[in-house]
């Protein structure tokens, strides 16, 4: 089977593909992207949080003939050239990263949110993150590192205005 | 030369010890550029798979691998008959087979192995592979397994090791007496990381292994002895580790990956799914223990009985040194002068146990608090002014005898998160569901939510125990690069998420003075480490980079002599590295390190060797077995929905003296993310296990702490310094996990006035519910 | 494996009745599961998500007609005022990340008893809309499972929509997990009041082989408010009714103990919801009829 897609601003077109197989392998095994993780790939996990279409989704849980003339962001495609954006600049500083494979989707995700809401409470950040599982900080520092970003986002648009 | 897979780059780090040092692979964790052992790809890799035993006792009649072979895109299918070496591994006793010959032992044990061109080729084929099972009873319940009558699971019965201490007067009696009966649940440490790796034949008979492990040495040990090879033939290196908790001390696929890569002579990867990582590693121990405390009215411990029961599944793995720990630190960190304490360790068909953060200490702290709030209520006193009067200090005896040296602070950790101001109740209005217990479900506005609080304190040993030899090596080599002093350092460390490569840059910063450090990727090229466990690397391997680094220093310190002969300025013993410069007693620049090293390159490896500890007497449990103590206490603040049975944690509170914090934010993440695991199998994490079958392995059914379920952590770190240790430091990691969890369910109990003698707390354990349903 | 990836609804009807055994996919919330982990290997997949009319929804007939690919996100978002008992169900699916591509036609067409959707369904007396190439039937949610993860469509036949009235009256839907988020239900509750027809209705989750109604408690409940005149003049419901109310709930169902938790502890789970349920709902119309 054979998908063509644009991925992190590239159209990218895959051959070969068994039928059964996910997004998140597509990514992964086949176009060298390995950033979005599989931790559980059932949904449970969060780790392999991309943007489909905009849409906040599990790339695990799409298949990968769904993805065909899709529109795809994936962790690797966060960066403003070489600069890291403002939320993974924040869970850089926050120490919100340990063993970090949560992190990707956890950054995916918080950057969802935080387009979504720019000032969210730390109620809103429990529940908006609740599908993305942290075995190793017992999320207080992902916590601040949402906050921190959102509050530099926050002054970056009043000075951009 | 073979091909290569992709590893992280190295990345230069600038931090003294004491300082919030950011990690090095933050930057490309963050970028989703960290390549973890389940990212790794060469040209030309094969897929594994892995045959498992859809029985928990069987015998193997035959196994038949010819369809298997036969199917599209296989490359090899193997059975223990293509081991080359020994057919059993293990970290303590080799009783673990590579591949299962003659019996299967517990659900999911590997039997065959597949390689082929696709994962999914690989999975068809595996399904392929025709085994004929005599089916055979499971032994399941560790209390039969303990009786002489029960069918043996090893050779040598099904002890795989007992324990006792006996520790002042047998017959002791005491006024008060508190009995009770605990059980803990199979816990899982979940890393998020996969079990994964890729072995890449070298053509000359050898393999190169990248693996996520907490111990490359002790993988190639056990690697060389069941593929038959020298270990030098077999080179590891450390691919991104995502996590690990203890589940990664085993062997999981290191052996298949590389009997395979032997075999087709191409590279091979083995990634499991996670509900195959259910089945692919060791879990944590469950457990039944029953205490007898016996104290005066006025609250002092005059003696402890206890007797503990943990079921270490099929394998060996660590167990042995599981069952030293749960009763060595039986009784929790009080005095008491008399003790007794049993405990035993056996074989079953259920899952194997081993290595989980807490290692043994967790267990019998659900125990030990329980039975220190039982015997507050008993006398009619404060439950925290009991520990208190109880806790042991300074000099100090353990139940094992040995006298406990530095800080000791358990009665101020008490003290510290008890007055720590309780957080407001939460009655908002309008209601928020997220604050409520059953979150967003929408179970409750307020019915029924009762309040609790409650206390634990908790310790254990750092590093290993009982005389095994315990030792970490570094090299670290100290050149100009670019114009600028560089100081390289290279141990076999695991780096498994806790910031042990940051420390180690620390470490080397502070002792050399340089900016720029690099760590090494740990491979098996220097010298063994020893595991990253036991909260041990920080000491043990950052005591071995401070040796290292402390003989390059002395080096340069000679060389800047003879290079300044009689013209440093005041004493020369007084000169010192700092600022990639040599200065003086004083402070001033004499000379600055790129100019005195020029071409020259100073390189020095070290072993570090902490004080040998002594193994417990068989009879009496006496010994000085541990090398050091780490304690940290808890304050858990509960919301419980008294009519459901559902509970909202809504705040820890922690003290735990670190000795000296290297680097204070990864000490905090450690001390909150180990509350997390506590929290976990407090009120959620059990691998339920029916006739030998694990019922929930899968990310559905075994629930891990969601952001929702975790409270803020009010933290107290202590710096008390331990005398013995390098900077004072202690072992950070593993004390957040094991009074956690008790100070949870002693705050349910408070909220409910149930027992609760069994963790996890289930909803249905808190509410009664009359009458049990129909089993499916 | 074949992949079908139809782009009109009548294409794909076409396609299920060519390749009965295809399964459909929507969100994959479900199906990807059972791939990925190698549970389920089906001959063939039908992916729905190209088809735009199943993620339109509008009014027909006074009633809602939502199509069968609509998210749980824009139930939530488009439809929470109109119909909150499913968007109260819907804001407890998974995480936003299975929100955003969950459909309540995926939940349907995998009918397992634990499926979030359907007790706002059964008590809000929702209608299934089925579709093949020999036409469209509807089938009241009440009579559509009919199993342990069975339902009654026919091996042809596709989910178009569902369709249910507006509320008119309070709804609330209540669920048991063990933990405060991203649970599978260990049972779960839902209850539509609907003042217009002097209706109450209720469903059921994760407490019996399928999602089930409570009949006799509705119909007990419906008269003690009836008797009471209480639709006209809200006043309190006496204890002993919302007791007796919890009492009938628990007993329509027939759980069983598995691995998320016991039949009696679903038992008992279920009265309280119930009661509490009521309560909430109750206290709402009052509010509504006193302003």
């Amino acid at each position: 089977m054979k998908i063509d897609c644009t991925v992190n601003g590239r159209s990218r077109t895959v051959d070969g593909l068994w039928e059964g197989e996910s997004l998140l392998s597509v990514l992964r095994d086949r176009m060298q992207l390995p950033g979005s993780k599989n931790a559980c790939e059932q949904g449970e996990c969060g780790s392999c949080s991309v943007y489909l279409d905009g849409a906040l989704v599990c790339a695990c849980l799409v298949l990968g003939g769904q993805a065909n003339g899709r529109t795809i962001v994936t962790i690797e495609g966060l960066m403003s050239g070489d600069a890291l954006h403002a939320v993974q600049q924040a869970f850089v500083e926050a120490g919100a990263v340990q063993c970090g494979f949560c992190t990707p989707g956890l950054v995916v995700a918080t950057h969802d949110l935080l387009n979504r809401v720019p000032e969210p409470s730390v109620m809103q950040i429990r529940e908006a993150l609740a599908g993305n599982i942290c075995r190793c900080t017992g999320y207080a520092k992902i916590i601040e590192a949402v906050q921190l970003a959102a509050l530099r986002m926050a002054v970056h648009e009043r000075t951009a205005r | 030369m073979t091909a290569q897979p992709r590893l992280a780059p190295h990345s230069v780090v600038s931090g003294r010890v004491g300082e919030s040092v950011q990690r090095p692979d933050a930057v490309l964790k963050v970028k989703g550029d960290f390549p973890y052992s389940s990212d790794l790809q060469v040209k030309g890799m094969l897929w594994g798979a892995t045959v498992r035993s859809p029985h928990p006792y069987a015998r193997i009649v035959s196994i038949d691998t010819a369809q298997a072979l036969a199917s599209p895109g296989v490359r090899a299918v193997l059975t223990h008959e293509d081991v080359p070496g020994r057919k059993v591994y293990g970290l303590e006793i080799p009783d673990q087979p590579v591949l299962a010959f003659d019996v299967v032992r517990y659900w999911g044990e590997s039997v065959a192995l597949v390689a082929a061109d696709h994962p999914e080729q690989a999975r068809r084929a595996a399904a392929k592979v025709h085994v004929d099972y005599q089916v055979l009873v499971p032994l399941t319940d560790p209390e039969v397994a303990l009786t002489p009558d029960a069918p043996s699971l090893h050779e040598g019965g099904n002890i795989t090791r007992q324990v006792r201490i006996r520790r002042g007067d047998q017959n002791a009696a005491a006024d008060v007496v508190v009995i009770g009966e605990y059980e803990i649940g199979m816990q899982d440490q979940a890393p998020l990381g996969p079990e994964s790796g890729l072995a890449i034949p070298d053509g000359e008979g050898g393999v190169d292994l990248y693996i996520a492990t907490q111990w490359l040495h002790i993988d190639r040990e056990q690697l060389a002895e069941s593929l038959a090879l020298p270990p030098d033939k077999i080179r590891l290196t450390l691919a991104g580790v995502g996590g690990a908790f203890g589940a990664r001390e085993d062997l999981s696929m290191q052996a298949h990956a590389c009997m395979l890569a032997l075999r087709t002579g191409r590279p091979v990867k083995i990634s499991y799914s996670r509900p195959e990582s259910f089945v692919g590693h060791v879990h944590r121990h469950p457990g039944r223990l029953r205490y007898e405390h016996g104290a005066t009215r006025d609250g002092k411990l005059v003696y402890v009985k206890a007797r503990i029961l943990l079921d270490g599944g099929a394998y060996a793995s660590s167990s042995t040194a599981v069952i030293a720990n749960a009763c060595c630190f039986a009784i929790g960190p009080y005095e008491c002068p008399n003790a007794t304490i049993d405990g035993w360790v056996v074989y079953t068909n259920n899952p194997p146990c081993g290595a989980m953060r807490g290692f043994g200490s967790v267990q019998n702290c659900y125990a030990h608090e329980a039975q220190m709030d039982k015997l507050a209520a008993a006398i009619g006193m404060d439950p925290v002014e009991l520990r208190i009067r109880n806790a042991m200090k300074t000099g100090s005896s353990m139940v094992t005898g040995q006298v406990v040296e530095g800080p000791v602070p358990v009665a101020e950790l008490l003290r510290r998160v008890r007055d720590v101001p309780l957080p407001p109740s939460t009655t908002s209005d309008p209601i928020d569901l997220t604050e409520m217990p059953g979150g967003v479900s929408n179970t409750t506005h307020g019915e029924a939510v009762k309040r609790g609080i409650g206390y634990a304190v908790g310790f254990k040993n750092i590093g290993y125990s009982e005389g095994f030899n315990d030792y970490s090596t570094a090299r670290v080599r100290l050149s100009v690069v670019g114009g600028r002093p560089r100081v390289e350092v290279h141990t076999a460390s695991a780096e498994v998420g806790q910031g042990l490569v940051t420390v180690q840059a620390q470490i080397a910063g502070t002792e050399l003075g340089v900016s720029d450090v690099v760590v090494l990727d740990a491979d098996t090229v220097v010298g063994s480490a020893g595991s990253s466990s036991a909260s041990r690397q920080t000491y043990i391997t950052g005591g071995a980079v401070k040796a290292a680094c402390e003989a390059v220093r002395e080096r340069v310190l000679g060389l800047a002599q003879s290079e300044l002969g009689g013209r440093h300025l005041g004493d020369a013993h007084g000169l010192r590295l700092e600022n990639d410069a040599i200065v003086s007693a004083k402070g001033a620049v004499v000379l600055s390190l790129a100019t005195l090293l020029g071409e020259e390159v100073i390189e020095e490896t070290r072993e570090f060797r902490p004080r040998r500890t002594s193994p417990l007497d068989p009879e009496t449990g006496q010994a000085n077995a541990h090398l050091q103590y780490a304690f940290a206490a808890h304050r858990a603040v509960v919301d419980v929905d008294t009519e459901l049975g559902l509970v909202k944690v809504v705040e820890l509170a922690t003290a735990q003296d670190v000795g000296k914090a290297i680097n204070p934010q990864a000490v905090e993440g450690q001390l909150e993310g180990g509350a997390a695991q506590g929290l976990g199998l407090a009120v959620m994490e059990e691998i339920q296990v029916k006739d030998g079958v694990i019922r929930n392995a899968s990310f559905t059914d075994y629930l891990l702490p969601t952001i929702l379920d975790m409270p803020p952590v009010r933290m107290q770190i202590l710096e008390l310094g331990d005398p013995h240790s390098p900077y004072g430091l202690k072992g950070v990691g593993e004390p957040p996990t094991i009074s956690s969890g008790p100070a949870i369910i002693a705050a349910i109990r408070a909220a409910t006035g149930r027992p609760l003698s069994r963790a996890p707390v289930r909803p249905h354990d808190i509410v009664d519910t009359g009458s049990r349903g129909v089993r499916s | 494996m074949e992949f079908l990836q139809p782009s009109t609804w009548s294409e794909a009807l076409q396609m299920k009745s060519a390749h009965p055994e295809a399964m459909p996919i929507a969100g994959g919330t479900d199906v990807m599961v059972g791939i990925n982990l190698d549970r389920q290997r089906p001959e063939a997949i039908i992916d729905l998500t190209r088809i735009h009319e199943l993620t339109e929804w509008g009014m027909e007939a006074g009633s809602l007609r939502i199509g069968a690919g609509v998210t749980y996100s824009r139930i939530i978002g488009e439809l929470g005022v109109r119909l909150p008992g499913l968007a109260m169900a819907s804001r407890t699916v998974g995480s936003p990340q299975i929100r955003n591509r969950g459909t309540v036609g995926g939940n349907l067409g995998s009918a397992s008893p634990a499926g979030d959707a359907h007790p706002p369904l059964l008590a809000a007396d929702a209608v299934v809309e089925l579709a093949s190439t020999a036409g469209t039937r509807r089938l009241a949610a009440r009579e559509f499972f009919t199993g342990p993860k069975r339902n009654a469509m026919k091996k042809d036949e596709l989910i178009a929509a569902f369709l249910v009235a507006p509320a008119n009256g309070p709804q609330q839907f209540s669920k048991v997990g063990t933990r405060n988020a991203m649970v599978i239900a260990v049972c779960s509750f839902a209850l539509s009041l609907d003042p217009a027809r002097r209706h109450i209705g209720t469903g059921i989750g994760s407490a019996a082989p399928t999602p089930v109604i409570a009949e006799e408690a509705e119909r007990f409940l419906e008269g003690v408010l009836d008797e009471g005149g209480l639709w006209e003049k809200p006043a309190p419901v006496e204890a002993s009714a919302l007791a007796r109310f919890g009492e009938l709930v628990s007993a329509a169902a027939k759980p069983i103990d598995d691995v998320r938790g016991t039949a009696a502890y679903r038992r008992h789970a279920l009265a309280v919801m119930a009661r509490r349920s009521f309560g909430w709902a109750w206290d709402e119309y009052r509010a509504k009829a006193s302003a």
